[in-house]
């Protein structure tokens, strides 16, 4: 997914700044067998209120990550590995947005 | 016996800690900052208490895990010096890895506050030898987060070697085959969820935690 920022210089012209931060997205999510005591309970919330058809509802945590350039994909990992996910119970998944 | 205890900020049983270890060895324990990088000359054990260090952000002791003091915690711990880890201690023992598995939500979602009834599943370990194999005792609990969870190979290792110290007699919060409290592979490392320094004394309404101090006083010194 394309980000870009629009800055107001002088008279309200946009222009699209070079050198953006790069961003990345992890997603944390908890490993298929664990019990997800909030997703059931979320479930059971929209059923409540009249949704039917969801068969199932897993809750997990999304990460924004704003990252110097030049951070490689092998560090992001490590991060996921060392803080952002705890492998005993969550996977994770990075995305990386490319800057515009 | 020289006890430090560890403060996160969030911490709130440190001072319940500090008392039950002062009645226990008659001796005050040091209050040990996360900041600091190490612990006071000589100590030959490490209580880490309960509460909601860091907020509870990301996971609950995610963030103590990672602080500077935990670095000397685990060297400690890995040259044998006894931890215990009580409540967030041990959910920050699980994130250090010096314990295996995770404590998750409460099966119920609910914050569970209440005397359980535990059994003492293993009465040789540092922490447990003033207690019978099979006792049962009364300890409160106080906690969200305190539902373990280890894979299946973990959980049949933890069984096989002892390393279950105490198991809940009644539904708590979901916890895998019961665990209340487990030990580390060289037994000594301690991490259970209720609260043994919440009864101590008489006014607290029981007396059963006071034993697993007065057991480990007797191993350590």
């Amino acid at each position: 997914m394309p980000l870009f920022r629009a800055e107001a210089i002088g008279a309200g012209t946009p222009i699209i700044s070079v050198g953006d931060p790069m961003k990345a997205r992890v997603f944390v999510t908890l490993k298929s067998g664990v019990l997800d005591p909030q997703g059931k309970a979320i479930h059971h919330a929209l059923e409540g209120l009249g949704f039917s058809g969801v068969n199932d509802v897993r809750a997990g945590k999304l990460i924004e990550l704003d990252l110097d350039d030049g951070t490689s994909d092998s560090e992001i990992e490590d991060m996921c590995r060392k803080l952002l996910a705890n492998i005993v119970i969550e996977n994770f998944r990075v995305e990386r947005l490319e800057t515009a | 016996m020289k006890s430090a205890v560890i403060v996160f900020p969030g911490s709130n049983c440190d001072r319940d800690l500090a008392v039950a270890l002062e009645l226990v060895t008659g001796r005050k324990p040091e209050m040990v900052w996360h900041r600091d990088t190490e612990l006071p000359d000589g100590t030959d054990f490490i209580g880490i208490p309960g509460g909601f260090s860091y907020g509870d952000y990301l996971r609950s002791g995610a963030m103590a895990a990672r602080s500077p003091v935990m670095r000397a915690v685990k060297d400690a711990a890995d040259r044998g010096v006894p931890v215990i880890g009580i409540c967030n201690g041990f959910q920050v023992l699980t994130e250090t890895g010096l314990l295996p598995g995770a404590l998750m939500r409460n099966a119920g979602l609910s914050f569970v506050c209440r005397p359980v009834r535990l059994r003492v599943e293993n009465s040789q370990s540092l922490f447990t030898s003033a207690y019978d194999s099979g006792e049962e005792i009364v300890f409160p609990v106080a906690h969200h987060d305190g539902n373990y969870q280890a894979d299946d190979d973990t959980l049949a290792r933890l069984e096989s070697e002892g390393r279950i110290a105490f198991r809940y007699l009644e539904e708590c919060n979901g916890s895998a085959r019961n665990i209340a409290g487990i030990l580390g592979s060289t037994g000594n490392v301690l991490g259970l969820m209720p609260h043994p320094e919440r009864v101590v004394e008489p006014a607290h309404g029981g007396t059963d935690g006071r034993r697993l101090f007065e057991g480990l006083l007797e191993t350590v010194s």
